[in-house]
């Protein structure tokens, strides 16, 4: 499944490239359609990109519904112009649809709509149900015996529903080894400080005390990205968890660590001084 | 048109009157306090605030909690949020125990605009009716919001208040008054300023009646004006309590009018549709055509698009009305 040790490195700017062509599209996307969570689409980019350009997700874009596939769950689906990006440049629809985003009538919804669009697996937004949605999906493979594994992408805020414990809890409890989660561990939500609003750490040795394997790494970092997640995939007996520490708005300066970034999009100058950073990169 | 506010500005403004009026007052939020204006009150008062995080089930059991020890709590979410995602907690914790609790709700219907059908409670008023003991409120206006948020408050028992994220124009002029189960006439507009309702003292007959709430009293309103003026005579109710409807006006309504026509922004399943026609079929039969979203989910577009889309325009209101003319 993963590359070869020969090509390791190629394969490692290959996807820093990825992210790079991503956080460009999540900016403009986001400025075109004037509204939109930009934050944590840049904080998951790296993520994402490691995941859809990695070779770790067996996916076909020609078969979204191929049922041996690697399913991938946008817990937190307001981050959709990540999955949106990365979906597109994996030629699961037409880049110009990228356009069209958040717009009447368009596939692109402002969440994921898994009726709309090849290659989202659950419709997202409300936060804390993908985990659960993927526990169930994990179960279905084990009942399968099907060798396909479930990722789903949680927000470090997100992880206050209630909900994702007692998925959490489940998983554990059903020993799925074939589902990995990831935390986008940016430390804000809307409110502020995830710390300041309601603390949900330690979280790592809260899934420690749930059951699961726990991972921690620096989630903008992708050949530690593509290690953990090769480490993850040999977890046996238990599911596994991987805390990725990231930055909000990574990749955009004026964006970065900025709690009011989450929900705003960039005017024109704005977008200019992006795009000229993250062209730079 | 006057000045142009959202109905959750004139929340946020209220709450913060009513803290300084009440030190029970307690008010809580998952995350949106910016968003649902309850942010206004956190920052004058603090330790009576609390931000729960991404945690609305808790947020209803706690409220729920600190009105069984002598609290007036106000919880504030989007409305899908405060509705849906925790309706056992509100039906149990809340409704069932008859806790007086105040939940005021922002986003609520298609004007929550980009976001999409995940964030557009199209249904909540359908939940929140269905509960017994609930009152739910639907106010058309800033100004209209912060008597029902007054009225809210001295009320005893849980209220659902249902508001909106995008700025409206007011509806009305002045000061109403407002009283919980009372519905007002706006149109024919009053003789005597403040009469809203005598117009039903004389022997009238309206070619249609319109009954609506909320963002779409004001759109009733405009379609009103241009019927009048081509010979179809109108009448309109602004029924901001939804539950308990006012069932004195609506039949007198009824029986007043060749046809109703209930407009919400709101599927036409469960809301003020459903309530009016529940009042007349029983009391006072008459035909009713129910406007709103119709049995479907909302969907990503600017607020104004949106509203024309799914028929929520005051062009729309005057078609229905002579199509309904006509025969
Ligand atoms: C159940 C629910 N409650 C509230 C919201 C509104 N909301 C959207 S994003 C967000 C903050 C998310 O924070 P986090 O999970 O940390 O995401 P990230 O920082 O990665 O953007 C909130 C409260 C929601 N979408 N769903
Ligand atoms: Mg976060």
């Amino acid at each position: 499944m993963m590359h070869t040790a020969g090509s390791k490195k190629s394969q490692i700017q290959f996807i820093k490239q990825k992210a790079r062509e991503i956080r460009i599209d999540i900016v403009k996307m986001t400025a075109k359609a004037g509204s939109g969570h930009p934050g944590g689409s840049l904080s998951s980019a790296d993520i994402v990109a490691a995941l859809y350009f990695g070779d770790v997700l067996r996916v076909k874009h020609d078969e979204p519904d191929w049922p041996d596939r690697d399913r991938f769950v946008l817990s937190k689906g307001h981050a959709a112009p990540v999955l949106y990006s990365a979906l597109a440049r994996r030629g699961f629809f037409p880049e110009e649809w990228l356009d069209t985003l958040r717009q009447l009538g368009s596939p692109l919804q402002g969440h994921p709509d898994c009726k709309r669009v090849p290659g989202v697996e659950v419709s997202t937004g409300s936060l804390g149900q993908g985990l659960s949605m993927a526990v169930g999906m994990a179960l279905a493979g084990k009942l399968d015996r099907k060798d396909y594994n479930v990722w789903v992408l949680l927000g470090d805020g997100e992880c206050q529903e209630g909900q994702v414990w007692e998925a959490a809890m489940a998983a554990s409890h059903y020993k799925l080894d074939n589902l990995i989660a990831i935390v986008d561990n940016n430390g804000l939500q809307i409110d502020g400080k995830v710390e300041d609003v309601m603390g949900v750490s330690p979280i790592d040795d809260k899934f420690k005390a749930f059951g699961w394997h726990v991972f921690r790494v620096d989630g903008h970092k992708v050949d530690l990205l593509m290690d953990v997640f090769r480490q993850a995939l040999d977890v046996k007996g238990k599911p596994a968890v991987i805390v990725a520490d990231t930055v909000k708005g990574k990749g955009v300066s004026f964006m970065e660590g900025e709690k009011d970034w989450h929900g705003k999009t960039p005017n024109a100058g704005q977008l200019e001084e992006a795009l000229e950073q993250l062209e730079a990169i | 048109m006057s000045e142009m506010k959202a109905t959750r500005d004139a929340y946020g403004e209220t709450l913060l009157e009513l803290g300084r009026q009440n030190p029970d007052i307690v008010v809580l939020d998952a995350d949106l306090s910016s968003s649902t204006r309850t942010s206004v009150f956190a920052k004058e008062f603090p330790e009576r605030f609390f931000n729960v995080g991404i945690a609305e089930a808790n947020m209803i059991g706690i409220a729920a909690g600190l009105a069984h020890s002598g609290k007036l709590p106000f919880a504030s979410t989007f409305a899908v949020f405060a509705t849906g995602r925790t309706y056992d907690q509100v039906r149990q914790s809340i409704a069932y125990s008859g806790f007086n609790v105040k939940i005021a709700a922002s986003h609520a219907g298609i004007t929550v605009g980009e976001d999409g059908a995940t964030h557009q409670a199209l249904e909540d008023i359908a939940l929140m009716r269905a509960l017994p003991g609930m009152t739910v409120l639907v106010p058309c206006d800033a100004r209209q919001t912060r008597l029902a948020v007054m009225a809210a408050a001295a009320h005893q028992g849980p209220v659902y208040i249902r508001l909106g994220r995008a700025k409206t124009p007011q509806v009305y002029p002045q000061d109403a008054g407002f009283e919980i189960g009372k519905g007002l006439v706006l149109w024919p507009e009053p003789e005597i300023q403040g009469r809203y309702n005598a117009v039903l003292e004389g022997d009238r007959v309206f070619d249609v009646a319109f009954v609506a709430c909320g963002i779409t009293v004001g759109l009733a309103l405009e379609a009103a004006r241009t019927l009048e003026g081509e010979g179809i005579s109108c009448l309109v109710a602004d029924m901001a309590s939804v539950k308990p409807v006012d069932e004195d006006l609506l039949v007198k309504i009824a029986r007043c009018s060749k046809a109703m026509v209930t407009c919400e922004e709101h599927s036409v399943i469960g809301g003020l549709g459903s309530a009016v026609c529940q009042v007349t079929a029983c009391n006072h039969p008459v035909p009713v055509v129910t406007l709103g979203i119709n049995d479907e989910f909302g969907e990503s577009g600017s607020a104004e698009e949106l509203m024309k889309h799914y028929g929520l325009t005051s062009e729309h209101y005057c078609k229905v009305a002579r199509e309904l003319t006509k025969g």
